[in-house]
């Protein structure tokens, strides 16, 4: 018989692991995980992420100690906070920039995912878990801003839930369902914070930890597309594999450092980051009889924001709106091209990523302004390369001029 | 690596940008003569004391009556702005009020809504839902309106149901409208009607220093915020270059 490489271990070490797997987990998981040795800049915000969900759950269990829900406490608690709570300005201006840190680093995961291929077999479901918690997402930052009660608060309810009344014969008692009430009211606020605090975190808990356990299945792709499975050692260690850890954990640490500082330049220097982490009109408490000008979602909305506002009727608006959303999902299948990666895509590919990236951005920017005169019609322009990206996949994928792709990684490292 | 250095700069001078802009709209020279009104600019600013002292000296004499800031509490505006507590009890807490209580109106608002038709906002969060340059304008465009209930109007806030309270500081001003080519009028400039007490320069530090006070007021924590964030960026950067010659260490194996 072979020399075993992990004898046992004596004492309560030994004794906890014949009970719980806890070193062979960290061996399966951590330490003998292998992962491409050519992640880029573009592989941190993985784990980023996951710091930013840590960091939100924190700051949120934190702040729900002195936060009151109610429609005539919550505006005076969160100031309260800001005021009164040692330290709770800090707790309140963490949490609010962690959601727009959240979409920043959650958009650069996707665009990484997007232009190295990486939904591509075998990793579909690893890509809808990473889609399904982006939606979560949306829903947990949603019903979060509703909580301070501000007066975009108020009206960016209003706007959104009404959308629900473009679905036919349904809309208008679905509407009502939603709210609790015949307009938003303390029954909103109440059910937004249930499921803000105990219902979405749970549910992108369970989401994450199904999205880990389908990536170190298929384990992860890499700037090349290249599977480093599929070359492996005599002890079957893939040849473009490094554990990870020690390799990618002190890395991460590094990315990990360079976002906290740019992170904690925001929160302590310019926590309202010009009007978009923070709106002046949520700093006025909600009222009914006075409608903010324009009434804009936070700025990792606007995108689809941008694209409802572009159609002249709202449920056609609702209807494209849901389909900007959900084309992602559709990615996997969408997708003919015989290799994963940009690199070794051709002309067509790039230029059709190229413009999909130019028009989300331009969308995200055209959502801010007000809907009127030429901010509408280049939002009308953006949805053509938006749409196009997606619909016209399955041609372009297939007749693109692609390149030969090497057998192993082409290291950085 | 070097790459990934590139494209870190790159983010770090993205999120350096709103910071550059702020500190270029500061450098911007404080003339306001030829300028138009709607581009007069505060130019205060929270870490001046002194300037923040007077702004509540100025606001609980001129504003209070009427106006509450009600997340406020006296004592901690006396520790924050440094007014022993002597002066304090004696000049600035309301009679009948403690030092430890909020500071509200004296007017009911019952009453103010009989005679202005309408509660005086509290003044807590104005700098921050409406900007420091938009409460500095309010007290500098007020003018001689006629038509108008209060017997004056304000450029920036057209129609308000506020009084030019200050008027006896600031004097009396007549607004000269021009015609536009559409019919409408639009402002040109102001005639003093009769001098205030105070000079022109006078009263615009009045007014700045009660303007900065309502900054401080909109976010006290903001004093501390800079303070602390300096030392919290200058950890981070040591930890993130000594995390940087970790990595590299364990990097330098792989080649």
């Amino acid at each position: 018989m072979a020399h075993d490489p992990y004898p046992a271990r004596p004492g309560l070490w030994g004794w906890i692991n014949r009970r719980l797997p806890v070193d062979a987990f960290m061996r399966s998981q951590v330490t003998e995980y292998y992962a491409p040795r050519n992640f880029n800049f573009w592989y941190f915000f993985g784990s980023l992420a996951l710091l930013v969900l840590v960091m939100q759950l924190v700051t949120g269990i934190f702040l729900a100690m002195f936060y009151k829900v109610g429609e005539n406490n919550s505006f005076d608690s969160v100031e309260f906070i800001m005021r009164e709570v040692n330290f709770g300005w800090l707790l309140r201006y963490l949490h609010s920039t962690g959601a727009s840190a959240f979409f920043l680093v959650i958009y650069l995961h996707m665009f990484r995912g997007i232009m190295y291929g990486s939904y591509k077999s075998p990793r579909e479901l690893l890509w809808l878990f990473g889609m399904i918690i982006y939606l979560a997402l949306m829903a947990e930052a949603f019903m979060g801003y509703v909580l301070p009660w501000g007066n975009m608060s108020f009206w960016a309810a209003t706007v959104i839930i009404n959308l629900f009344g473009a679905i036919p014969v349904i809309g208008s008692t679905l509407v009502e369902w939603i709210r609790g009430d015949y307009g938003i009211a303390d029954a909103t606020l109440n059910r937004f914070f249930s499921l803000h605090v105990v219902a979405l975190p749970l549910l992108l808990l369970l989401l994450v930890a199904l999205h880990l356990v389908a990536l170190h299945e298929v384990g992860s792709n890499n700037p090349d597309g290249v599977e480093i499975k599929a070359r492996k050692n005599a002890n079957g260690i893939p040849l473009d594999g490094i554990p990870f850890h020690p390799y990618y954990t002190v890395k991460d640490l590094f990315g990990t450092g360079v976002f906290l500082t740019l992170f904690s330049i925001v929160v302590f220097f310019v926590p309202t980051f010009g009007d978009l982490f923070l709106e002046k009109a949520n700093f006025e408490p909600a009222n009914p009889l006075s409608t903010p000008d324009p009434i804009s979602p936070s700025w990792y909305f606007t995108p689809y924001y941008a694209i409802l506002r572009s159609f002249p009727d709202k449920g056609a608006g609702a209807v494209a709106m849901l389909i900007a959303v959900s084309a992602f999902f559709f990615l996997p299948w969408l997708d003919r091209s015989p290799v994963k990666s940009v690199r070794y895509r051709g002309w067509i590919y790039k230029t059709f990523l190229t413009l999909f990236v130019l028009s989300f951005v331009g969308l995200m920017y055209l959502g801010l302004q007000p809907a009127q005169g030429i901010y509408v019609m280049l939002s009308r322009i953006c949805c053509v390369p938006y749409f196009a990206f997606f619909i016209l996949m399955p041609f372009y994928s297939r007749w693109d001029p692609v390149k030969p792709v090497p057998d192993r990684v082409t290291s950085h490292a | 690596m070097r790459n990934c250095a590139a494209c870190l700069l790159a983010l770090l001078g993205l999120a350096a940008l709103p910071l550059a802009a702020g500190a270029a709209e500061e450098q911007k020279p404080a003339e306001q003569q030829p300028l138009a009104w709607e581009s007069w600019r505060a130019d205060n600013s929270v870490s001046d004391i002194a300037s923040l002292q007077r702004g509540a000296r100025n606001f609980l004499n001129y504003c209070n009556g009427c106006h509450a800031i009600k997340y406020m509490r006296y004592q901690r505006m006396a520790d924050d702005l440094k007014i022993p507590t002597s002066v304090l009890e004696k000049d600035l807490v309301a009679p009948g009020r403690n030092p430890l209580d909020y500071i509200t109106t004296s007017m009911p608002a019952a009453d103010a809504l009989n005679w202005f038709g309408k509660v005086p906002p509290d003044l807590s969060l104005i700098t921050r839902s409406k900007g420091t340059d938009y409460v500095y304008r309010l007290f500098k465009t007020f003018y001689v309106d006629p038509a108008s209930p209060t017997g004056t109007n304000n450029l920036a806030y057209p129609s308000t149901a506020m009084p030019a309270v200050l008027s006896d500081l600031s004097g009396v001003n007549e607004a000269v409208f021009k015609q536009t080519k559409d019919g409408g009028k639009e402002f040109d400039h102001f005639e003093p009607l009769v001098a205030g007490s105070m000079t022109a320069a006078q009263y615009d530090q009045f007014v700045r220093d009660t303007v900065n006070f309502l900054d401080y007021v909109g976010e006290p924590a903001q004093l501390e915020r800079q303070f602390i964030g300096i030392w919290v960026v200058l950890f981070l950067v040591l930890l993130t270059w000594l995390s940087m010659l970790l990595k590299n260490e364990y990097w330098k194996d792989l080649h």
